[in-house]
């Protein structure tokens, strides 16, 4: 049994399963836009997490938190179900695909078949979509790939059940109520000022603050920890930035691309502006991946400590014109 | 970034064909999505990432053979887990799995929670117990 969904891929897989789903409900709403809406921008350094053994950052918000806010903000309602049941996970998710009913569901990234293994991380926030059943295979539409794939009923048990933080424990989630017409207008602009609050937060590990506190501690690595160290970290620094699903800049571009799409729908010139800001934003992000990368190239050798210097002064550049551009982004909606 | 300027380099993703989306600007300032096959300094840092597991792996194992830990921190490794990963795929608390990587207390597990590791490690309690080297 296969239901007729178009599988579109996205950047990233949270606001490409939601923009798959409204799409198959007959709702043309984009990737950016999701996103934009859902206030996924944000920066943030988790202190005392460790992640793969370096340090814990994040360019979006929380798993889940861009799919809420969108939700609520435009006006869908969807139904979300956890289980602790592998069983009872299974006859919830084929009793929806045999009322012709295309679900997301949240997954771990480890047991992923398709994914090639050297991606394959305990990573417990990706996202994706099935879309019906053959057999003992369950057909899926994962946005970050470019065309459909399958898992096994086994295979699929074991991503809905993996562990660790975040565990999904067979999260499934699909829209029940759409308001009859969808109003973007209102929810963009609270999509805005939340990021707008987010990005200038007066917190040292949130926002622009954030940014700069991880400059601080580029500076500071390789004269506590040695330069090998110091040098993983910045590898995850970069990877976090740019790993599948940001779509270049960490999310910069996303954004500078919602923020294109909404300055038309409000025929709004300054968010028009701005999106084009933001653009030359991204670019110095990967400009600092750049030189970060020229950095970590080799893995334990002796680098002077002046280069750590250079990356973390582009950082706090970085994080001047962000706020400036934050600042600018609030007054303009 | 521009359209033309989206990067085309080499990396991991080749191996099962997949390609990234990007989002990049087109010769009117209009965004688009571009597909790209890798960029260096992602490729890079992925590597070197995992180069360090390689080394983890290799070192306890060392670990092992020098009778110094259990076997479980060596699968543990293997599987790119850590303390916390490994703890909530047994179910046992942290303080009683890291307990499991003295190898005199390994030695004395019961089948039962030998079982338990094998299972997450998918593998038998005798390839648990001796690792080939």
């Amino acid at each position: 049994m296969e239901i007729d969904f178009t599988h579109h891929q996205a950047a990233h897989c949270e606001n490409g399963v939601v923009s798959n789903l409204m799409k198959h409900n007959g709702f043309v709403v984009s990737e950016p836009m999701v996103f934009g809406i859902g206030s996924g921008l944000l920066y943030c350094y988790i202190p005392f997490l460790m992640v793969n053994h370096g340090p814990a950052i994040t360019y979006r918000a929380m798993p889940g938190f861009i799919f809420n806010r969108f939700a609520k903000r435009v006006g869908v309602k969807f139904k979300r179900e956890k289980f602790k049941n592998p069983s009872i996970a299974k006859e919830r998710l084929d009793a929806n695909l045999a009322m012709n009913n295309p679900v997301g569901l949240q997954v771990g990234v480890y047991n992923l078949t398709y994914f090639p293994d050297e991606y394959r991380f305990h990573f417990n926030a990706h996202n994706l979509v099935v879309y019906g059943k053959e057999g003992n295979t369950y057909l899926i539409s994962d946005p970050v790939m470019e065309g459909v794939t399958s898992l096994t009923d086994k295979e699929l048990e074991k991503v809905r059940f993996a562990k660790g933080a975040f565990a999904p424990k067979g999260h499934m989630y699909y829209p029940v109520a759409f308001p009859k017409e969808l109003q973007l207008e209102k929810a963009i602009v609270k999509g805005i000022k939340h990021t707008c609050r987010d990005m200038l937060a007066p917190v040292p590990y949130v926002g622009v603050k954030g940014v700069r506190t991880i400059a601080k501690l580029i500076r500071k690595w390789p004269k506590k920890k040695g330069t090998k160290v110091a040098n993983h970290y910045l590898g995850q620094i970069v990877r976090m930035q740019e790993e599948i699903g940001t779509g270049g800049g960490g999310f910069r571009y996303i954004y500078a691309a919602f923020l294109q799409e909404a300055g038309k729908l409000l025929q709004n010139e300054k968010l028009l502006e701005l999106s084009t800001e933001m653009t030359q934003i991204g670019d110095l992000w990967r400009d600092f991946a750049v030189d970060a990368s020229r950095i970590y190239r080799n893995r334990s050798a002796n680098v002077e400590i002046d280069v750590y210097d250079a990356v973390a002064t582009q950082l706090e550049a970085i994080a001047d014109l962000e706020a400036i551009f934050f600042k600018k982004l609030k007054k303009a909606v | 970034m521009k359209k033309n300027e989206v990067p085309q380099d080499k990396s991991n993703l080749a191996s099962v064909n997949l390609r990234e989306l990007c989002y990049a600007v087109d010769e009117n300032g209009e965004y688009i999505t571009e597909h790209t096959t890798g960029w260096d300094p992602k490729t890079i840092a992925l590597n070197n990432a995992l180069d360090e597991i390689n080394e983890r792996i290799a070192r306890a194992k060392q670990r092992v053979t020098d009778n110094k830990t259990s076997p479980i921190e060596y699968y543990m490794e293997l599987h790119k887990m850590d303390l916390s990963v490994l703890s909530s795929y047994v179910g046992f608390w942290k303080w009683r799995v890291k307990r499991h990587f003295n190898p005199s207390v390994f030695k004395k597990l019961s089948l039962k929670t030998l079982k338990k590791y094998a299972d997450v490690f998918e593998i038998s309690v005798e390839e648990l117990q001796h690792i080939e080297s």
